[in-house]
């Protein structure tokens, strides 16, 4: 079972579709005792990091957040989802991130923002995820702000937009995409599908 | 490298796309969800619905299209037409829509752009304009191109800007349907006026007009409808084109 957290803002639906069309089982967590009996979370995302870090307190999912992460259990995070794993973001200096990875939030410099398109992931280091994937195959993105990651060794992918910034991140059985599968036609079913069964 | 976009647009009155598909593959090329997965297959990066019915009996069926096409297609999927409130919009994407589109609602409560972003994030909303040309300027009509609003293209898509658009649907009235190209100037004008992504809409009729809006015009996405539903070109064949002339696109 998929537990797909709701904090209001995400784009839960779309994932949950994607899951369904996918034949994966999933169930939506509105609160931190929704976790029992799930397997593996995905942290959609959508909206603004702010927001998305005042919900997730106030339902009660940040600390079991940091918990399920800390203990090393399988994650997903899309979009903002991988945003807020990091420490901070220009986009709310006010309410700081999850903390998970070292690093912080910026927004695009000198480029249309925000970034809305398909565009490549080059892969870094091999993973199950990118099974049956190709190198620099496109995704579907929709972002302001991207990552700087202090650690360098969990970046597996990378996109180039103005600048070349992490895409996806890996450490131990935590996943995060800056793209959104789940609209990113069938390399990104196929890309779900790996992180279900393989990851 | 982020690629141009092909959005083919589609057409609903009352849960039938209207204009004339001739599609010999499709068993009812009417069908927009029979539609919406053809296109699909072809790699169209994104999909934009228009319910042009304008009645509470067409928007309840353009809403029931779109939540069957989100459990089937997994691309980028926009609603426009009739969506007037804050709720129009909470339903669109309730029912599977990633994006709304709004134009004439816009102009006349400009407010309903900055509360729509506030809410649902500013890559929710694509300010959709409509562009006449008059004299050395464009103007920006509402209902459907029937009204003048007077106000100007450049200006409002600016204001737009800031006021929480995440994307500008640039539909020239003048060059619609006539097949002899888009509006370059305008659509370039519009494209370094703002800094959020531009969609040129309006006047396609060969593949190197295609490419013009991309190179000239600035434009970060085309629309293209009934040069794609009359099959006089295929996704394949316009991605291929803009390839052959270093425009990135997605395979």
């Amino acid at each position: 079972m998929i537990g797909i957290i709701d904090y209001g803002a995400g784009n839960l639906l779309s994932v949950k579709k994607a899951l369904d069309y996918l034949e994966v089982k999933s169930k939506i967590i509105h609160s931190g005792k929704d976790f029992n009996g799930v397997e593996k979370i995905i942290l959609p995302g959508v909206g603004a990091f702010k927001e998305a870090i005042v919900n997730l307190k106030k339902k009660g999912i940040f600390e079991k957040s940091l918990e399920w992460l800390y203990a090393d259990k399988p994650f997903l995070g899309i979009c903002l989802g991988l945003q807020v794993l990091f420490e901070e973001s220009e986009e709310s200096p006010s309410e700081t991130g999850l903390g998970f990875f070292p690093g912080k939030v910026i927004r695009f410099q000198n480029k249309k923002v925000p970034q809305i398109g398909w565009n490549q992931v080059y892969i870094k280091k091999d993973s199950p995820l990118f099974s049956g994937i190709n190198d620099s195959s496109f995704f579907y993105f929709l972002h302001s702000y991207y990552v700087i990651s202090h650690d360098r060794e969990i970046i597996i992918g990378a996109t180039e937009y103005g600048a070349r910034y992490p895409s996806i991140i890996q450490k131990g059985n935590v996943y995060a995409v800056q793209f959104h599968p789940e609209k990113s036609a069938a390399v990104g079913l196929n890309l779900l599908k790996n992180w279900v069964t393989l990851c | 490298m982020l690629a141009t976009r092909i959005i083919p647009c589609l057409d609903v009155d009352k849960g039938h796309v209207v204009k004339g598909i001739k599609f010999k593959k499709i068993r009812n090329a009417g069908d927009p969800v029979e539609l919406a997965k053809f296109y699909n297959d072809q790699n169209a990066d994104e999909i934009i619905f228009l319910d042009i019915g304008a009645s509470h009996e067409s928007r309840e069926t353009m809403l029931d299209v779109v939540k069957q096409v989100s459990r089937q297609v997994f691309i980028p999927l926009t609603v426009g037409g009739g969506i007037r409130t804050i709720e129009d919009m909470k339903r669109a994407l309730h029912c599977g829509a990633d994006k709304v589109a709004i134009c004439t609602a816009a102009i006349k409560n400009p407010e309903l752009i900055s509360e729509g972003a506030a809410i649902f994030g500013s890559q929710c909303i694509v300010l959709s304009i409509d562009a006449k040309r008059q004299g050395d300027g464009w103007y920006a009509y509402t209902h459907g191109g029937r009204q003048n609003s007077e106000l100007d293209v450049i200006k409002w898509a600016r204001r737009g800007e800031k006021l929480g658009a995440g994307e500008i649907l640039l539909n020239s009235i003048d060059m619609d349907g006539t097949k002899s190209g888009y509006d370059l100037e305008l659509t370039r004008k519009v494209s370094l006026s703002v800094r959020i992504p531009v969609i040129a809409s309006g006047g396609a009729g060969t593949l190197s007009h295609i490419l013009e809006a991309v190179v000239a015009g600035k434009a970060d996405a085309v629309l293209l409808a009934s040069l794609l539903h009359y099959g006089e070109y295929t996704i394949y064949k316009i991605k291929k084109y803009l390839q052959e002339n270093e425009v990135i696109v997605r395979w």
